[in-house]
């Protein structure tokens, strides 16, 4: 048992996939949320001290943020847990399943942990209540400070248990930060784990920055900078602090993606009036021209598979979308509804396109299949644009400003989240004012 | 008798309300022609009669007759200083998506200076830096606001 427990992220219980078990869908708006019941996980009285780290309470924390993570969900209801009728050690054990079925709770989390040797171990357990069985279980180990992910690595194992996706809780997500009157707006990239948590500034504020992207890795981030007034795309490596210009260009590059493979920047380039669409290839830095038209192609955003590319053009007059092959060839338009369309990404699924829309002073952010079919909008407001995908494809991050008077009262710019769904529209927590989110990938698979 | 001239009264009351609402109405959009700002508020100076800035309409970066002959004073002005550079700031309204407003930004900044050279500027006096929506001049969400934010700028360098 305790050599299997240093074994880091494997399943070391036999986990039954039987049917019968508890399934939640999230395909539709989810009205009646799973209840789960999340128990502190149990503290070993052998732990050790750990620097600043309360050791005592890391039990209760750390199912606090699966709680709070699953809640966010909107898909699962965690029970409170003064109702709770077992210990946490003696629930991991064996759960009295007909206990816990009184408080109507249908699923259990139970865990336990150790900090020994600067080392967290952490195991955790998923319980069907009706089936009284378990469901899956995971031990791992890891450094104490990385508590935090912990929570989130136990949600998303939970959630794929559950809905039979990947999860997105050990997630960070990057934005420009924004502080200052509207006027004189000052902004920095920023990085916080998906839930809000540890906050850390990339950028002093000195220069204008503007959408960042995560590569494939989340290591690299691609952003816009008007470092010495010259408003180029930049590479920055989040762990060195490294940044470069990408490429050479004898003017402004702006909307800069990463392709799926990371291994090119796809961006536009604006020279005399007209902005076309790039890419350069990071490691032989050979740029490549994708379009070629007298009007404005920009905000590219690739296929997860590399062979397509969505970008907003305004060459039938207003802005509307367009895929094309990767090479810039087959250009078609994909959007005909009222009203003009911009920023389109492409799902991490591949299925689905999400989009700004404009119409009638009003914005929304929705989603189409990538023939422009099936539109559905999500979100209506005064002011909101670029969403960015939750890793799994089911949840839309995307910035919302609000309306300011004659000295710029009342104006504030934050991140929100809805689902696919169209359900489940929530603000998400930041420092300051925030706007273009990007979502990284799981940092851990 | 009495009741239908009162009625006649209130009739006019109420049609000279509506007048001077019109009025006043008419008075606040009057520096907007077309969508575009042909006030002064937010105008500022390369010299005596010379404006710093022209105006566009929502989404276009055309030229409108106001503002070419902005423009020709300015290019009348760079004659004179001959050893003056500028820079042109292309700006968009807050109404769009960040991306596309910086191209719009940058495709207004050189409709301007598209139109200085063919005044015989030379290009290299001339440089082009688009700040999308991130610069407005007035912070109002309103539709004068926007339309003063919608500008090219044309700035000294030396």
């Amino acid at each position: 048992m305790k050599k299997l427990i240093y074994i880091f992220l494997i399943n070391i219980f036999i986990t039954n996939y039987s049917s019968a078990l508890i399934e939640v869908d999230i395909t539709r708006g989810n009205l009646d949320p799973l209840p789960i019941a999340v128990s502190p996980l149990h503290v070993d009285i052998k732990s050790e001290k750990y620097k600043e780290i309360n050791v005592k309470e890391l039990g209760e924390k750390i199912s606090g943020i699966i709680e709070k993570n699953f809640k966010n969900t909107g898909l699962f209801n965690p029970l409170k847990k003064d109702a709770f009728v077992q210990k946490p050690d003696i629930a991991h054990v064996k759960p009295r399943f007909e206990d816990w079925r009184l408080i109507k709770a249908q699923a259990l989390v139970t865990g336990k942990l150790l900090i020994s040797g600067d080392k967290l171990k952490v195991e955790f357990r998923l319980w069907d209540l009706a089936a009284a069985q378990e469901m899956t279980a995971l031990a791992f180990t890891t450094t104490p400070s990385n508590w935090r992910r912990v929570a989130h690595i136990i949600s998303d194992k939970i959630y794929e248990r559950l809905t039979g996706e990947e999860g997105y809780f050990d997630t960070r997500i990057i934005y420009v930060a924004e502080s200052g009157p509207k006027t004189q707006r000052v902004k920095k990239l920023a990085i916080m784990d998906q839930d809000g948590f540890n906050t850390k500034y990339l950028t002093l504020g000195n220069e204008l920055v503007l959408t960042p992207r995560f590569n494939p890795t989340n290591q690299m981030v691609t952003y816009m900078s008007y470092f010495r007034n010259m408003p180029r795309v930049y590479l920055l490596d989040i762990e060195t602090g490294t940044q470069e210009v990408v490429g050479n260009f004898p003017g402004m590059t702006f909307a800069p993606r990463f392709s799926p493979d990371g291994k090119k920047i796809i961006m536009s380039f604006a020279k005399d009036g007209n902005s076309d669409i790039f890419t350069m290839d990071l490691e032989t830095r050979l740029v490549e021209r994708i379009t070629e038209h007298s009007s404005i192609d920009t905000s590219p955003s690739f296929s997860p598979d590399g062979k397509f590319i969505a970008f907003n053009s305004d060459r039938s007059g207003l802005q509307q979308i367009y895929v094309m092959r990767s090479d810039g060839s087959n250009v078609k338009r994909i959007t005909f509804g009222k009203g003009i369309y911009g920023t389109p990404v492409w799902s991490p699924r591949g299925d689905l396109i999400a989009f700004t829309k404009m119409h009638k002073g009003r914005f929304y952010i929705g989603v189409m299949r990538t023939d422009g079919t099936g539109e559905r909008l999500l979100t209506e407001n005064y002011y909101q644009e670029a969403p960015s995908w939750s890793p799994n494809g089911r949840v839309l991050v995307f910035y919302r400003e609000t309306k300011s008077g004659s000295k710029g009262e009342g104006f504030s710019a934050k991140l929100w989240s809805i689902d696919i769904t169209g359900y489940n529209e929530r603000r998400l927590s930041t420092k300051t004012d925030a706007s273009d989110p990007s979502w990284s990938s799981l940092l851990t698979k | 008798m009495t009741l239908k001239s009162n009625l006649k009264n209130i009739l006019l009351v109420i049609f000279t309300t509506l007048l001077f609402s019109a009025c006043s109405t008419a008075k606040k959009s009057a520096d907007i022609e077309g969508d575009v700002y042909t006030g002064k508020e937010t105008v500022e100076y390369l010299a005596a009669g010379v404006p710093d800035r022209v105006f566009f309409a929502t989404n276009k970066s055309s030229l409108t007759t106001a503002s070419r002959a902005t423009l020709r004073k300015q290019a009348t002005f760079l004659r004179k200083n001959k050893n003056l550079n500028v820079v042109i700031e292309g700006h968009a309204d807050e109404r769009g998506t960040r991306e596309y407003n910086l191209a719009l930004g940058e495709r207004r900044a050189n409709a301007a200076r598209d139109y200085l050279m063919t005044y015989g500027i030379s290009g290299k006096r001339l440089s082009v830096i688009s700040y999308g929506k991130e610069k407005p001049v007035n912070p109002k969400s309103s539709p004068i606001s926007w339309s003063q934010n919608r500008r090219s700028v044309t700035v000294k360098v030396n």
